[in-house]
């Protein structure tokens, strides 16, 4: 077969996609980055007002600011929660016991549950007379808040319904425990290592690839975090809730403001760019992958 | 492990599995209640009666069914294009030779990393261009052209197939075509179930473009029409877990049915511990 064949036929295959990417996700970026210097309602004709929509937003837009750190404190708050849960139940769950598959299947479920639904029952669930938190909490003699109607109280309790939906992270967990070979242990076993020397000298080093996708995922997902927001608080009370993204939908969607909706999509695009990097670039410090041990 | 370890384990995982899976009982026992009996204090765990008709009239409250249509056709047509694009272009960067293809597997991999949130402003200028605003055609059409991720998944599996099946083939006089859709895609089978289980729980929990792209009532999806459910001052808890309820019982099936796809598909996508 000559060059030009080759070429062609490669193309063909993969030029699908070089079209949908052009189509549906590169020129939009770019598109996206160009009426952000615009002033554009859809509706007239977009005014090029060139950095003024990022201007005003650093300078005179405390919503900004208040979406941004609602959605930080949710990301370092949930994220590492999650991780902890999850890393701890599917340690339990790796332990050679009986039964083991069936509370697997528990654990996973709640997270079979998204979006709306999700958010559905959960408003259910935490309603302040009759939902089933705070009679749980009131055998604990607490009177449960208003969760969803306290700013003091709403962040957290999407934290909490963050925390019960991480089992999808249990099960990446349990395929990277399963891979450490049982070798590991019983030598340093003999060696005299506690159970607890064991799990940070082998467990934790052997699992921290796993540990790493389950950070970089949650980090991102924290960020792009819209539907219980939407759903469940509309942002409030008192903006407690307000994520970013249901910021940029409600400038673009409800305000008409396309060019500023599309400048704070940048902001969300380079602040999720920018943590993926991070974290892959200080990865080699602290993720253990077997194949290239160091010395 | 000592029989007092063990029993600790076990409270402990009976204990925690139990907060994880209340709000789930929580949710069908509410939707099996008669309206008097969701308030009741202490709540009755067992509804009585059980009213599986709330079921049938929550269903007709709203146009459900038509809600269901749409999210189906979607699902169905999204599935069917993202199997075969995205293992189209999966055998093209792992099974051809070309120049600059690792220039755009690079490009690929990088472009995971652009968000939905900031393609769908331009997205939707671009489909109201189309006059694709208020079809479906916005969510099903871009399926078509291939999934970042769902390519670099299959990509991992193809590589996996020796070449020498490849070289067979083509001097048994198979086109390169011929190879892909013969000889691979049969063997690649299970990374493809596990792309499609991908795709239907993605595309049936999907929320945020169907809220953009969609306005007329008649073309909603289940999660649109759940959520505009919520928002109407006449309905009772009990009708709106019941939708919930079946909301959920599509994931939950495929759930079961593919949990090994799942979890195969987790481990092929070279996350090792």
């Amino acid at each position: 077969m000559n060059k030009m064949t080759r070429q062609f036929e490669g193309y063909s295959f993969i030029g699908l996609w070089i079209i949908g990417f052009m189509a549906f996700s590169l020129g939009p970026l770019l598109f996206s980055l160009i009426i952000s210097f615009f002033k554009w309602s859809l509706l007239d004709k977009p005014v090029f007002i060139g950095l003024k929509n990022y201007i005003d937003m650093f300078k005179l837009d405390p919503l900004f600011w208040k979406s941004l750190k609602v959605t930080f404190t949710y990301a370092v708050v949930s994220v590492p929660l999650g991780l902890i849960v999850s890393l701890l139940l599917a340690i339990l769950l790796n332990l050679k016991l009986k039964g083991m598959g069936i509370f697997r299947t528990l654990f996973y479920l709640p997270s079979v549950i998204t979006g709306v639904a999700a958010a559905v029952l959960w408003m259910w669930v935490l309603q302040p007379d009759f939902g089933i938190l705070n009679y749980f909490l009131s055998f604990l003699g607490i009177q449960g808040p208003d969760w969803l109607g306290d700013p003091n109280w709403a962040l957290t309790s999407l934290i909490m319904m963050s925390v019960w939906g991480s089992g999808g992270g249990i099960v990446i967990f349990l395929a990277g425990l399963q891979n450490i070979p049982q070798l590991l242990y019983d030598v340093s076993s003999i060696d005299g290592a506690t159970k607890f020397r064991q799990f940070r000298a082998i467990t934790i080093p052997m699992i921290t690839p796993s540990i790493f996708f389950n950070l970089i995922m949650g980090v991102i997902g924290a960020f792009r975090t819209f539907t219980q927001g939407y759903v469940m608080t509309n942002g409030g009370p008192l903006n407690s809730t307000y994520f970013y993204a249901l910021y940029i939908y409600n400038k673009a969607f409800q305000d008409l403001q396309m060019g500023y909706a599309a400048a704070l999509s940048w902001i969300l695009f380079i602040i999720i760019a920018v943590l993926t990097l991070l974290v892959f670039k200080t990865s080699s410090s602290w993720v253990y992958y077997e194949t290239e041990r160091k010395g | 492990m000592n029989i007092f370890g063990k029993s600790v384990t076990y409270a402990f995982l009976i204990i925690s599995s139990f907060v994880f899976i209340i709000p789930f009982i929580w949710m069908v026992s509410t939707s099996l209640k008669e309206p008097g009996a969701i308030f009741a204090f202490p709540p009755q765990w067992i509804p009585d009666p059980f009213l599986f008709q709330n079921y049938k009239s929550a269903w007709t409250i709203a146009p459900f069914q038509q809600f269901l249509e749409n999210t189906v056709t979607i699902v169905v047509l999204t599935t069917i294009g993202t199997v075969i694009s995205s293992s189209i272009v999966a055998f093209g960067f792992a099974r051809l030779v070309f120049r600059g293809r690792n220039v755009w597997f690079a490009i690929l991999l990088a472009s995971m990393m652009i968000p939905y949130e900031v393609t769908i402003i331009p997205l939707y200028v671009e489909f109201k261009l189309l006059g694709w605003i208020d079809t479906l055609r916005c969510l099903i059409v871009p399926s078509f052209f291939g999934a970042a991720f769902n390519i670099f998944l299959l990509r991992q599996y193809f590589l996996t197939i020796p070449y020498d099946l490849d070289e067979a083939a083509i001097i048994d006089g198979c086109s390169t075509f011929q190879v892909y859709w013969r000889i691979m895609l049969p063997i690649v089978a299970p990374a493809l179930v596990t792309v499609a289980i991908f795709q239907v729980m993605n595309a049936w929990t999907d929320f945020m473009g169907p809220l953009i792209f969609l306005n007329d009532q008649r073309n909603y999806t289940l999660t649109l029409g759940l959520n505009l459910f919520r928002n109407s001052y006449l309905t009772e808890w009990n009708n709106l877990m019941a939708i919930a309820s079946l909301v959920t019982v599509v994931p939950l099936i495929i759930f079961f049915i593919g949990q090994k796809y799942l979890i195969g598909g987790i481990a092929a996508s070279g996350i090792k511990g």
